[in-house]
């Protein structure tokens, strides 16, 4: 194994530029050093660890969004009050990644570039039409992070590039919620995640744990905007049917996740809306 | 007295030194080579072209001096295997090298050709003939207890009550994986390790090393967690490090890696078991027919006598004068289960309290009263014939659950919750059930066990015994024993380290039997020692140390030892071909109440409050018993609800402590425990033993919750979400129609 | 048939070394062996470490501070629970060369007073997991702020026990921070 050592972002850059995107980005190593002694194909690999480029680590409130580092860990966002009030599901989704041992180092950046179609903080800020930043040498890109994926553990990121921020807008949201269904309360893998907001932008409906990769449900999403009378859970079975492709794993089963998806977008939902009973 | 755990600020500390944080100097680390299939011939052994087999230590099958056998019941499990293999992960091939990574990337360049044969993987379907690979149907054992006349009784019952019950696998994740180091002193082979057993250890190296006791030696070093999964697993690791270490002359260690760990060692047999119990309309059992069925997976292991105890356990705690228990322990290609906190009982106990359950639901009877017509009093009988007369009040015990966890208020706000929640069911359940102390039947008898309390030249006493400490207190229960007997201060006792070349073979640390039946040899080694100072009874305190410091300024170098040897205690008589008798010397008690709460959409069960009553005799050390039984029930709840072993292709495929889902602070409430104490006249200071009694109940208290939340009728566990939902949908689609 | 394992000579070719990006200039390779500069329980270290070595590892085999434990390698367990400036994390999951210019704080830090509690509610058992627990538990009280948001059972999910059932965990913490623990 081999590391490269930048003592900032833009040295980082220019490391992951001249290795022609052969080295791999480290940041808190949540993911990486999982089972990390018998996981020998990984060790013949370059990294450039990122705590050198310490710029990267803080978040700061805008007028319009609030803009998380490439480094910011899930501890920073919940050390944040104001997150708990303006963006409460950024905290709900933090305090369920893992524990407090990994929420202290694992990053949102990270999350959302190892692309794990389970991932916990991607669902939540993609629900909040988040805003993934890349830079380079080459100079800077944003996607929307609802179109940041291009299959499972692929994406729009470029082997040099690095998300060097996420931008989340502020927006008055009427509905806002995430629930996790693990196998257990805490340190658990998601069998499904769900986040649903619903604000001026209009509805969002983000299902974890259900396709290759964390996406937008715009089937069930169509169904809210053109407020689709439902009358049972099985209702959303069609659009969900749709939107995802859940499967057979060694977490749990398909049938299993698309009736669970049903049964809280059915449960959350009655509470917000008179067309649903 | 009030005593603390006696080793606990080291542990808090982290002074403690486990076996993998011994300071070892120069030596190499061992790993383990296994099969990839669950059954076949070897037809090659390939070693990879990338590693320089000159720098490693390679130990196969004819390194082994001895017979290439795990010593243990039977002879059938090879140290390493030899022309075939029978299980995934079986070991057949070690390697050591002084780095550890390089003897990891050693081991997976080794490849393991087998030519596959068919494997049994279902232990519920019968073998086709070219599965059977023991004896003539693959049966490891059969037993069967027979009280009355259970046909005639049946076809007279009023009712007839049928269920078939399933539980899984469970793997123990003692928080210390197994770890063994191995080490040549001159001619002697020692060994330290993780371990609840030395003398197993000792006598497994025995055999197949083909050396006598002067030439071994075997230290249990500070065990972290064992719940059975260190009983007789550790002798397979002991005997491969010391064949690395005796062709290599150097000191290795093996450690295994949790994911070997989960994916390679023994779990808690499945079960299968089937109830016919004939009931009066009152309630009252008129006759149980009960058939169990085990996986003992590929080796017999210690499958024959876990099935003993499943077996004398699955009535439940109740008379009935018409009983019949058929069990059966067959062989699978799966990865051989072994020994777990219970041994058998809880897999029992489970099918018979929430068949219990489903009893009282088709009599439309309350659970608990139903329980309470058909406790065992004193001078029933259990289905071998034991007279039960140890003056427990079980009904109190029962009462005293109730009491405590509000059972009926909680029953009338579960049922105002349920007719106006949305998302949630709660619901409450109760279990009771017993478990037999000690070795069953003549084991004791046949172990012989002997403890030697020393009287030691500064005036202290120390207590020599191979009963181990993993975290269940055998220190400071032995402490406190010794202390009372003598009236000294805990100070003035010592609790030697399990080393076979200094203490005698108190038997293995297993069964529960560490403080009833050795807690009772420690007492009387004291008395022994008192006896040969030529004390009175009521030479205690300075004058017994006076009296120690004094005999060896006359006896310098000499060793004042006082012993004591198993004796059966007056009136137990045990028949072991017929089963009939008195199965052990005294049974624990005890009665849970489970308060659940389910989850409507998700499926997920929580456990909300519970509560674990039980009388097991008079409480040594009240903190540390109160955290045997909050720990015994929380693993049972891991059990019940989300412990499930992935099978695929007679391999574990979710070894990783994120997908095998044990719970975690959060997912359980505070575990209320209360103890009756009745004292028991065999015990030490009138106690019994306590380890395993905690897991019998919680697994079927939590499922009759769930029923009683649900009106659901889960009969297999674990109880996971997926299974729950599955029965909801089905218990609602009943609803439906029937609406 | 049991093949043994090939002699070769010592000299024989060994294990390939890492392979490399196979267009990449020597000056981005990045390095094997890493120093670090690193306050292990307040004393500056420095250390030679390879990049792969995990600061659980180094802290353990290097340093022999054994008290912290390695339960499972997954992050799961937190038996291998340490402070990296000031903040719990696994041990297992941190490349020992992230440390550089850290501060990090193991069991072998904490004073016998900060036991007792523990000791008197039955927090250890087989004492495996207990090291981890204890550094947890012990943040945990010296930020009881935290208990505005999360309860004790939450902030101490990150570190399995299979002894205790938590009580005695969740008892002698409450008793640190001066509350009352639940009894039955």
């Amino acid at each position: 194994m081999n590391v490269l050592l930048p003592d900032g972002a833009s040295a980082a850059l220019e490391m992951l530029a001249a290795t022609d995107g052969t080295a791999v980005p480290l940041a808190g190593g949540t993911d990486l050093l999982v089972h990390w002694p018998q996981r020998f194909d990984d060790h013949a690999k370059t990294y450039v660890d990122l705590s050198g480029a310490r710029e990267l680590r803080p978040h700061r409130w805008t007028d319009e969004e609030l803009v998380l580092g490439g480094l910011t860990t899930y501890w920073d966002v919940l050390t944040d009050e104001r997150v708990w009030r303006e963006l409460p599901l950024l905290a709900d989704a933090g305090r369920q990644v893992g524990a407090v041992q990994i929420q202290t180092r694992g990053t949102w950046a990270g999350n959302i570039v190892n692309a794990s179609p389970a991932a916990d903080g991607v669902p939540v800020l993609m629900a909040y039409d988040a805003v993934v930043v890349l830079d380079s040498v080459r100079g800077r890109a944003e996607v929307p992070l609802s179109e940041f994926y291009t299959g499972y553990k692929a994406m729009r990121r470029q082997p040099d590039q690095l998300v060097v921020a996420i931008r989340v807008p502020r927006r008055p949201y009427a509905v806002q919620v995430f629930e996790k269904v693990g196998q257990r309360r805490a340190q658990a893998i998601a069998k499904v995640g769900l986040a649903i907001t619903r604000s001026d932008a209009g509805w969002r409906i983000v299902a974890a744990s259900m396709a290759p990769t964390v996406r937008r449900c715009r089937a069930a999403e169509r169904m809210l905007e053109d407020r689709v009378s439902v009358n049972h859970p099985r209702d959303f079975l069609p659009a969900i049917e749709q939107d995802v492709t859940p499967i057979d794993d060694i977490r749990s089963t398909a049938a299993y996740r698309a009736r669970v998806m049903a049964n809280l977008l059915y449960h959350h939902l009655r509470e917000f809306c008179d067309f649903i009973r | 007295m009030t005593l603390y755990r006696i080793e606990g600020l080291a542990k808090l500390a982290g002074r403690e030194r486990y076996v993998d944080d011994l300071p070892l100097g120069d030596f190499l680390w061992g790993m383990t080579v296994r099969s990839a299939v669950p059954r076949g011939r070897i037809r090659a052994i390939r070693f990879g072209k990338d590693v320089n087999w000159h720098d490693y230590v390679v130990v196969d099958h004819r390194d082994i001096p001895g017979p290439n056998e795990v010593l243990l019941i039977e002879r059938d499990q090879p140290v390493l295997a030899a022309d075939r293999v029978r299980h995934v992960h079986e070991p057949v091939l070690l390697v050591a090298h002084a780095s550890r990574d390089a003897a990891r990337r050693a081991a997976r360049a080794v490849e393991i050709v087998v030519d596959p044969e068919d494997p049994v993987l279902d232990y519920r379907r019968p073998p086709r003939p070219d599965q059977v690979q023991y004896g003539s149907d693959n049966v490891f054992k059969r037993i069967t207890i027979a009280k009355g006349d259970v046909e005639r009784a049946l076809a007279n019952a009023p009712v007839v009550v049928e269920g078939v019950y399933e539980t899984g696998a469970q793997e123990h994740v003692y928080l210390e994986p197994q770890g063994v180091v191995a080490r040549l002193d001159g001619d002697v082979l020692t060994v330290v390790g993780s371990m609840q057993c030395p003398y197993y250890v000792l006598t497994a190296l025995k055999h197949a090393l083909a050396r006598d006791e002067r030439g071994l030696r075997v230290v249990q070093a500070p065990t972290g967690g064992g719940f059975g999964g260190k009983e007789e697993y550790p002798s397979n690791v002991a005997l491969h490090a010391a064949l690395l270490s005796l062709k290599s002359g150097r000191t290795v260690k093996i450690v295994y890696d949790r994911g070997e760990d989960l994916a390679a060692t023994t779990k808690r047999h499945p079960a299968r078991i089937r109830h016919r119990t004939g009931v009066a309309p009152d309630g009252r059992l008129l006759a149980q027919d009960i058939e169990i069925l085990m996986d003992g997976g590929a080796y017999a292991t210690l499958s024959p006598v876990v099935l003993s105890r499943a077996t004398i356990h699955a009535a439940g705690p109740y008379r009935c004068d018409h009983v019949r228990v058929q069990g059966r322990a067959v062989l699978t290609n799966a990865v051989p289960f072994g020994a777990f906190r219970g041994f058998g009982a809880p897999q029992a106990q489970f099918a018979a309290e929430r068949h219990m359950d489903a009893i009282a639901r088709q009599l439309d009877m309350d659970p608990v009263e139903l329980r309470r017509i058909n406790l065992l009093r004193d001078g029933d009988t259990t289905p071998t014939g034991q007279v039960i007369r140890d003056r427990v009040d079980r009904i109190a015990l029962v009462e005293r659950a109730v009491d405590l966890s509000d059972y009926r208020t909680k029953q009338r706000a579960h049922a105002a919750h349920n007719s106006t929640n949305p998302r949630t069911r709660r619901g409450i359940g109760v279990a009771t059930f017993y478990h037999g102390v000690g070795f069953t039947g003549a084991g004791e008898v046949k172990l012989q066990s002997r403890v030697w309390v020393a009287g030691l030249p500064d005036g202290r006493v120390e207590v020599r015994a191979a009963s181990v400490e993993m975290g269940q207190g055998t220190i400071t229960v032995f402490t406190r024993i010794v202390a009372e007997r003598l009236g000294l201060t805990p100070g003035d006792v010592v609790i030697a380290e399990p080393d076979t070349s200094r203490v005698p073979d108190s038997g293995p640390t297993v069964a529960s039997r560490t403080v009833m039946v050795v807690g009772k040899l420690v007492e009387r080694a004291c008395d022994d020692l008192r006896l040969r100072l030529e004390l009175a009874r009521e030479d205690r305190g300075d004058t017994l140390r006076d009296a120690i410091k004094a005999w060896h300024r006359t006896h310098r170098g000499e060793a004042l030892i006082g012993e004591a040897v198993y004796r059966k205690p007056p009136g137990i008589e045990w028949d072991d071909v017929r089963y009939r008798g008195d199965a052990y010397a005294g049974f624990g008690w005890g009665v849970n109440v489970a308060e659940v709460e389910v989850d409507l959409p998700t499926g997920n069960a929580r456990v909300l409050d519970f509560v674990a009553v039980q009388d097991v005799g008079t409480v040594l050390a009240e903190t540390l018993a109160r955290g045997q039984v909050q720990g015994g029930v929380v693993q049972a709840i891991g059990w019940a609800l989300t412990e499930e072993c992935r099978w695929r292709d007679g391999a574990m495929v979710n070894n990783q402590l994120t997908n095998y889902v044990i719970p975690t602070s959060a997912d359980v409430p505070p575990i209320r425990v209360a103890f009756m104490e009745t004292p028991f006249e065999h015990g030490p200071l009138g106690a019994k033993g306590l380890g395993e009694l905690p897991i019998d109940g919680p697994a079927p208290a939590v499922l009759n919750a769930v029923a009683a939340a649900t009106g659901a009728d889960p009969r297999s566990i674990p109880l996971t979400p997926e299974r729950l939902l599955d029965l909801l949908e089905r218990a609602a689609g009943v609803a439906a129609t029937v609406t | 048939m049991m093949a043994r394992p090939p002699k070769r000579s010592p000299k024989a070719k060994r294990r390939p070394r890492a392979r490399r990006g196979k267009t990449s200039t020597p000056e981005v390779t990045g390095q094997a062996t890493i120093s670090v500069n690193v306050t292990v329980n307040g004393v500056p270290v420095t250390l030679e470490v390879p990049a792969e070595e995990r600061l659980l590892d180094t802290l353990r085999y290097r340093l022999r501070l054994t008290g912290t434990k390695e339960g499972c390698g997954e992050g799961e367990c937190g038996s291998c629970t340490v402070y990296l400036n000031g903040l719990p994390v696994n041990s297992c999951l941190v490349p020992t060369f992230q440390a550089r210019g850290a501060a990090v704080q193991t069991i072998e830090s904490v004073g016998p007073d900060e036991l007792q509690p523990f000791l008197e509610h039955g927090a250890t058992q087989c004492g495996a997991c207990t090291p981890g627990v204890l550094m947890t538990a012990r943040w945990v009280r010296d930020h009881p702020e935290l208990l505005e948001r999360y309860s004790i059972r939450e902030l101490m999910a990150g570190n399995l026990c299979r002894c205790t059932g938590y009580d005695g965990i969740a008892d002698g913490l409450a008793a640190a921070l001066g509350r009352v623990p639940s009894r039955t």
